[in-house]
């Protein structure tokens, strides 16, 4: 299993899923109405790296990140 | 130096206290950046979230750049509200002549503005309001998404 954190304003809480490549995690939350609006914007970290394939492999265990834009300062 | 502090920043304590670690280490210049919280759009302040993982990394990279140089970067963020007419953030640089410290901070604060995971929320009655009009995604943004 993998752990989905949502970061900043998605007012979700962390859920777990079976996935083997970031391919799995983007088709499972795109049934997720609650997420599927922000996935457009969020950048996407793996064990707090910020990564940028689909074709990254994941293993049991891992953290999956989604940060949504940001504004600091 | 990364320094996160719960509400407002006590801005004077913190350019003092940077001064006064590295002012015998032979930096020529000092270049410090503030952000305050304006008065506009009603708002009563801004409330701030922060992902700490990440930030430290991005940060640790930009001090390894500066290094480089033979400068160092610090910077101290608010999280949670911080009131109008309130400092939220406070970037730094010392380096051993003026030039290489104007143009890192320059650069340092433009990508902290696009990449730093910080999220922004307006104060109104109370109420924290996402600032999605003034947030930018980061690089990179979208890879989840799937075209159906």
């Amino acid at each position: 299993m993998v752990r989905i954190e949502f970061l900043g304003p998605i007012a979700k809480e962390s859920l777990e899923m079976e996935a083997t490549t970031l391919h799995d995690v983007a088709h499972k939350l795109s049934d997720d109405s609650e997420v599927k609006e922000w996935l457009s914007t969020c950048a996407v970290a793996v064990n707090d790296t910020l990564v940028s394939s689909l074709d990254t492999p994941l293993k049991s265990g891992d953290k999956v990140s989604l940060l949504p834009p940001v504004c600091g300062g | 130096m990364l320094e996160l502090h719960e509400n407002a920043l006590n801005v004077p304590d913190i350019l003092s206290r940077w001064y006064q670690k590295e002012r015998s280490n032979n930096y020529g210049a000092y270049l410090s950046f503030v952000g305050t919280v304006r008065h506009e759009n009603g708002i009563e302040g801004l409330s701030f979230d922060l992902y700490e993982p990440i930030l430290k990394r991005w940060f640790e990279a930009w001090q390894q750049r500066a290094k480089a140089e033979g400068a160092v970067v610090k910077m101290a963020h608010s999280m949670g509200d911080v009131m109008v007419h309130e400092s939220s953030y406070v970037a730094a640089v010392f380096s051993p002549k003026r030039r290489v410290a104007l143009e890192l901070i320059d650069a340092f604060v433009e990508d902290f503005k696009a990449t730093a995971p910080i999220w922004k929320y307006d104060l109104k009655d109370g109420v924290r309001i996402y600032a999605k009009d003034r947030s930018a995604p980061i690089a990179g943004s979208g890879l989840l998404e799937t075209r159906q």
